[in-house]
């Protein structure tokens, strides 16, 4: 799941004076932004009384169960007149989903995003999130003990912890324990420690080039 | 000084006990400062580290100041962090160093840059400090990182950090070994606070065959001593030097005393000894002098 956070509404609001929008659509997302109280029935319902108040028409909202589902959103234009025809269309979704939106709209209707796309995210629990991957593309969680030190070190370091370990706490995020005492203390568990003493190579970035695409067919 | 001379590495090899000392660049191109600094270190130490934009915070660039450092006769130890540069940066500026006479480096992670004063800036970290060592020693052997063949290598005498206070110490410890293996010949450590703690690391480590220089950090006052315990990483100043601090008249004279009692100590076994003295360079020939 992608976690979003709410863009500053000052923010959003310049964003529509710019684009000249007296109109707006809203299109929430009914996963990922529902969850994480950003992008579901609550917020629409929400933004639509903000941006009343702030003197903006909002022609109607949207509401799919994967904005970040091209097919999806293109339904919706398909099936709603006041969508074609508002000034913008104000996406309360992951910048996935905000892809997805303007990739069904005519190329003259500006699409503005309403949430800041944050990480992807393990649930602990609801509206408990937590980083659970990096996405780096060559996973090394088999010789970590599970926990990634991509992702919860700071610093991405492969090879053991930094000098700056406080009493097995991070130096950066100090209410957190260091990712790499974590990895060590598992790894003993498991006696499996000689897998710290073994040289972890320079990451290999190029499967990171941007934008990434898969085909299956 | 002879081209050809590593003034650091023959001292070391040579079983003498070998005083270091951190010079930190200036926010600026005036240089005058760091050169007063330097010719007043000149003579007092061996050699003299040159921090890389030390704690984040941005500054002149080591590997500038350690060119100016070799031009004022003073051995050089350019201090580079994984956390500004890509490998190709850091990779071209090894070549850089090396061209220009420098002939020792410490290679570090580097604090996170949410420490320093540009916050808002990407934290690199595309090596480690392993893989830092890693490098230079793979330039050393005439290759990049990639296997091609080098049109001249480098001759870095590879130095690396590591932090004997560290709790817990076992992960720290296996990759100070990692470090060793990977190419580190010499160490300078994190502060010392607790000398007994420090000669039982210093035991352990001496059998691994490397050089092992002593940190330890001038502390002006009992304020300052509290602030680097709340924002420094991996210092962790006792209350008993607080204390003392605290009750003195002349807080800097006393921490220089501090200084030269823990430089005594060291004296007694380690190989060396490398001395911080944060904005306080001007200090350090007291604190030996009155080792």
């Amino acid at each position: 799941m992608i976690v979003t956070e709410k863009k500053p509404i000052n923010e959003i609001i310049e964003n529509l004076e710019r684009a000249n929008a007296k109109s707006v659509h809203l299109f929430g997302c009914d996963t990922c932004a529902q969850q994480c109280k950003t992008g579901g029935e609550v917020e629409l319902k929400e933004m639509t009384t903000l941006l009343t108040d702030k003197g903006f028409e909002v022609t109607g909202t949207s509401l799919v169960d994967e904005t970040c589902y091209t097919q999806l959103a293109k339904r919706e234009f398909r099936q709603k007149e006041e969508l074609k025809g508002a000034d913008a269309v104000l996406v309360l979704a992951c910048g996935a989903g905000v892809k997805c939106v303007a990739d069904s709209a005519e190329e003259t209707q500006p699409i503005l995003p309403a949430l800041n796309s944050m990480f992807l995210t393990s649930v602990e629990r609801v509206g408990k999130f937590y980083e659970g991957c990096s996405l780096c593309g060559n996973c090394v969680l088999a010789d970590t003990g599970g926990i990634c030190p991509h992702t919860d070190c700071p610093k991405s370091l492969l090879n053991g912890p930094c000098g700056g370990v406080d009493n097995g706490k991070c130096e950066v995020y100090t209410e957190n324990d260091c990712a790499w005492v974590r990895i060590y203390d598992r790894l003993k568990e498991q006696g499996r420690l000689d897998i710290m003493t073994e040289f972890v190579p320079p990451k290999d970035h190029s499967v990171q080039g941007k934008p990434h695409k898969v085909l299956l067919r | 000084m002879s081209e050809d001379v590593n003034l650091l590495k023959e001292e070391l090899d040579a079983g003498r006990f070998t005083i270091t000392a951190e010079i930190c660049p200036p926010r600026g191109t005036d240089v005058s400062a760091f050169i007063d600094k330097a010719r007043l270190l000149k003579g007092k130490i061996t050699a003299a580290n040159v921090t890389d934009n030390q704690r984040a915070v941005m500054r002149l660039s080591s590997l500038a100041c350690s060119v100016i450092l070799k031009q004022e006769g003073l051995e050089p130890v350019l201090q580079m962090t994984c956390r500004d540069r890509n490998r190709i940066a850091i990779q071209s500026d090894l070549l850089g160093g090396a061209a220009l006479g420098i002939k020792n480096i410490l290679a570090l992670t580097g604090d996170h840059v949410s420490f320093g004063d540009h916050k808002e800036s990407k934290p690199v970290f595309d090596l480690d400090a392993v893989q830092l060592v890693h490098t230079v020693k793979t330039l050393n052997e005439g290759k990049n990182l990639n296997g091609k063949e080098l049109r001249g290598e480098t001759d870095y005498y590879i130095g690396a950090a590591v932090n004997p206070g560290s709790v817990p110490l076992e992960p720290e410890w296996l990759r100070f070994k990692k470090k060793i293996n990977a190419g580190a010949e010499f160490f300078q450590t994190q502060a010392i606070y607790d000398m007994e703690r420090f000669k039982k690391f210093f035991d352990d480590a001496e059998k691994l065959d490397v050089k092992i220089l002593g940190g330890i950090l001038l502390l002006k006052s009992a304020k300052m001593a509290e602030y680097l315990n709340k924002n420094v990483p991996g210092v962790d100043v006792p209350q008993s030097y607080i204390d003392e601090l605290e009750n003195s008249d002349e807080p800097l004279k006393t921490g220089i005393d501090i200084a030269s009692r823990q430089l005594r100590e060291l004296m007694g076994f380690c190989h060396g000894a490398h001395i911080m003295a944060i904005s306080q360079e001007e200090s350090v020939p007291q604190i030996i002098d009155g080792a």
